[in-house]
């Protein structure tokens, strides 16, 4: 058809560099253009693909690309990571969502976990240059899911790296390392992002503190426009919709709880649909991660 | 062929209720194309015809129908499309039995001349048979419009302007151009071919459309309009309005905008093929009495749900959808609750939904919109147990462009206030219509504003004149 999107989504990399992480270069001459810290992207994989969330770690304006990092958790992100270069996605439309708020608050403490370290990335890089002092705490589960750690330790003026079994750099939670920070020295700001357990429990420690804090939400959503209204949240007590009044909202007021349930809406759906997938993959011989 | 105007109406042929339960194909099987001139003949060809001053886009209604007795279907097309750029859309979707067809003088006595058949009929026999060539445009004119979003306002202008010489680009937000006709309107209902003919016709004509752009966001309406000479802003009704009671978050609870997407727009219907689910629910509840409240209603028919209730606060003379979606969703087995309304929804303990407590209505006297109140009967609450929601009670405004265009005027609910004839906004070179000014309407009814702005915008890219 004609009228289809003419921008072709072209992959310049595409590479599994942990058990169940991919990190993808991929042409969005546009997204590269404009986007901001915080904004996100919604990609489709093929035409029978779903839109799916992802935020941006980076961009390189001049070559047009994007660097996206995706943990390889449904029938999506399996396939995207069975993508190769040369190869084109079937959509990415963006930047979505409002930029971070970067100002000179004075000393800021990103949190990252998991995954959620790709987001903070941009973020802790804006908040250097607007001239913040900044401290990197990264938590992972084990040393072999660690991503971007020598880039934002070239940012931060302290990094501190966690791992829950020990394996690399200290042994236990990022909200331990947090503790002992704001214990000791003035906090202006803390931005946390990785899994809603996680981003509760650090809201719960600055709120007690009175520390402001930013996390940014990944829920359920389809168009990321407002429209579907499908990852509404509640904030403060209002329903808020993460795809146009976030992805950032104040931790203090999110109601994790409701959050958490939401996001497992699709928990039999997601199983069948991975199956039926990998079923298909075994029977075109693709290799599929499991 | 000679009739005189006691001939019946000729009935549409139709799916079987039990057995369009089951699939996503249209429900009208069409007229043949004797059925057609049966009906055409109908009409009594009136001096003054009523039908067309009903008809938003006041198409040449006695015009075409002549065509149609004659059997020259082609030439019945061209007759409809001086006025109607999506002829085979408004057949299916318009309510024309509070339009066209509540004006036709037979009405008065017998039964009206099935004019929105006819339409779709001719519509169709062109697409099927005949596919007539892409209509050439005037000579080109040296002047750009940005239409910003492709649903049926942004289409309309797209066309008229393409067609008088214009060089015209659709910035779309989502992937698929077609706006509501495609995320919204279910496929039995409007099957979605239909609207990608019509939109390849555009884009024979030289329309450029670009998807995935949300203007508003990084590119600015004034970044549009330091590239184009006007714009027209037709961003919609996307803003999904909720009840705003407990448990509107639990597991299962949709929007209409929300279910309807997964199933049109991301073909949910056909998962594990497509990648995209929707919650397949054992008993559902839609809340609203509109015609996304049917669409989302026979959709979970389709979709294998033994019970779906419809729940609304009034009664059937109240409910603000087509009479012929109301009778259609009840042949095919919707259970309506009326004068009922949802008070909370109810979850299990892993928050997914299981109940929804409704509390009975009674019509009071009647309100600011001249309907009856309804008002709680205390005391009467009673459980439905669900386990999928849908509230199809409206759609705000969608605000990402206005937050980013601050000279750009709109009224308290966030519409963008524009001059009711040549739809012109507070911004130079800026028009607007459809459901971003009106609030949600009807299809042909942004149809209707897009081509006053095409009119409007073509006299001002002639005369400069603001």
């Amino acid at each position: 058809m004609n009228y289809r999107d003419k921008m072709m989504h072209r992959i310049h990399s595409n590479e599994i560099i942990k058990p169940t992480l991919g990190r993808m270069v991929v042409e969005a001459p546009y997204v590269a253009k404009y986007r901001k810290a915080g904004q996100f992207i919604m990609f489709i994989i093929d035409e029978f693909g779903e839109r799916i969330p992802l935020t941006i770690a980076d961009s390189d304006s001049e070559k047009g690309t994007i660097t996206l990092f995706y943990q390889i958790v449904g029938t999506s992100t399996m396939k995207l990571s069975h993508m190769k270069a040369g190869e084109s996605l079937f959509s990415i439309v963006g930047p979505l969502g409002h930029p971070t708020e970067v100002e000179k608050y004075g000393t800021v403490v990103c949190v990252g976990g998991g995954i959620g370290i790709a987001p903070l990335f941009p973020i802790s890089k804006a908040m250097k240059a607007a001239g913040n002092k900044v401290i990197n705490i990264l938590g992972v589960r084990s040393a072999n899911l660690l991503i971007l750690e020598d880039e934002l330790n070239s940012i931060g003026d302290s990094n501190i790296t966690c791992t829950d079994d020990g394996s690399k750099g200290r042994k236990g939670y990022v909200t331990d390392i947090l503790k002992e920070i704001i214990d000791i020295e003035r906090v202006d700001l803390v931005v946390a992002i990785g899994p809603v357990p996680m981003m509760k429990a650090v809201s719960h420690m600055t709120k007690d503190a009175g520390i402001k804090t930013f996390v940014s939400l990944n829920s359920v959503m389809i168009d990321g426009t407002g429209m579907c209204g499908g990852c509404r949240v509640t904030v403060g007590g209002e329903t808020k919709f993460t795809c146009v009044d976030g992805p950032e909202f104040d931790g203090h007021l999110v109601d994790f709880d409701s959050l958490n349930l939401r996001l497992k809406t699709y928990h039999a759906e997601e199983t069948q649909s991975y199956d039926s997938y990998k079923h298909k993959c075994r029977l075109d011989g693709v290799n599929a991660h499991e | 062929m000679h009739m005189n105007e006691r001939t019946p109406r000729q009935k549409m042929p139709e799916q079987k209720p039990e057995v369009r339960r089951t699939n996503f194909n249209e429900v009208s099987l069409g007229f043949t194309p004797e059925m057609a001139k049966i009906e055409a003949s109908r009409c009594l060809q009136c001096k003054k015809p009523q039908c067309v001053e009903g008809c938003p886009v006041n198409v040449n209604i006695p015009g075409f129908i002549a065509q149609v007795v004659e059997g020259k279907f082609v030439e019945a097309i061209k007759v409809i499309k001086g006025s109607n750029s999506l002829p085979a859309v408004c057949g299916r979707v318009c309510p024309q039995e509070s339009q066209c067809e509540a004006r036709c003088i037979l009405g008065k006595k017998f039964e009206p001349v099935a004019i929105g058949k006819l339409e779709g009929f001719v519509a169709d026999y062109e697409r099927e048979k005949e596919h007539l060539p892409a209509h050439i445009p005037a000579a080109k004119k040296n002047k750009k419009i940005a239409v910003i979003g492709s649903g049926p306002a942004g289409l309309t202008v797209a066309g008229e302007c393409a067609k008088a010489g214009y060089s015209v680009t659709v910035y779309e937000a989502l992937h698929t151009p077609g706006g509501v006709l495609v995320y919204g309107i279910p496929e039995f209902r409007l099957p979605k071919k239909i609207v990608s003919y019509e939109i390849n016709a555009l884009a024979a004509m030289g329309v450029e459309f670009v998807n995935n752009r949300v203007v508003g966001l990084s590119e600015t309406l004034a970044d549009i309009m330091s590239r184009f000479d006007a714009a027209f802003v037709a961003t919609g009704a996307g803003l999904p309005s909720f009840l705003n009671i407990p448990g509107e978050n639990l597991q299962g609870v949709y929007s209409a905008n929300e279910y309807l997407t997964r199933v049109n727009l991301m073909k949910a219907y056909k998962f594990p093929e497509y990648d995209t689910p929707v919650i397949r629910g054992k008993s559902m509840a839609v809340f609203g009495g509109g015609n996304v409240a049917m669409d989302s209603a026979r959709t979970a028919v389709r979709l294998g749900c033994n019970d779906v209730h419809l729940v609304y606060r009034r009664s059937k003379e109240e409910m603000p959808a087509r009479a012929e979606e109301v009778h259609h969703a009840e042949e095919e087995g919707v259970i309506f609750d009326l004068l009922a309304n949802p008070v909370r929804l109810i979850g299990d303990e892993n928050g997914r939904l299981c109940g929804v407590e409704c509390i009975r209505m009674e019509l009071g006297e009647p309100d600011e919109s001249g309907r009856r109140k309804p008002v709680e009967k205390k005391g009467s609450e009673f459980i439905i147990k669900i386990d999928a929601a849908i509230i199809a009670v409206g759609n705000g405004s969608n605000p990402i462009l206005q937050k980013t265009a601050p000279d750009l005027k709109c009224n308290k609910w966030g519409n963008i206030i524009a001059d009711e004839e040549t739809m012109k906004t507070s911004v130079k070179g800026v028009f607007a219509g459809g459901d971003i000014v009106t609030g949600a309407a009807t299809v042909i009814q942004a149809m209707g504003a897009g081509r006053k702005a095409a009119k409007g915008i073509m006299e001002f890219l002639e005369s400069g004149n603001w």
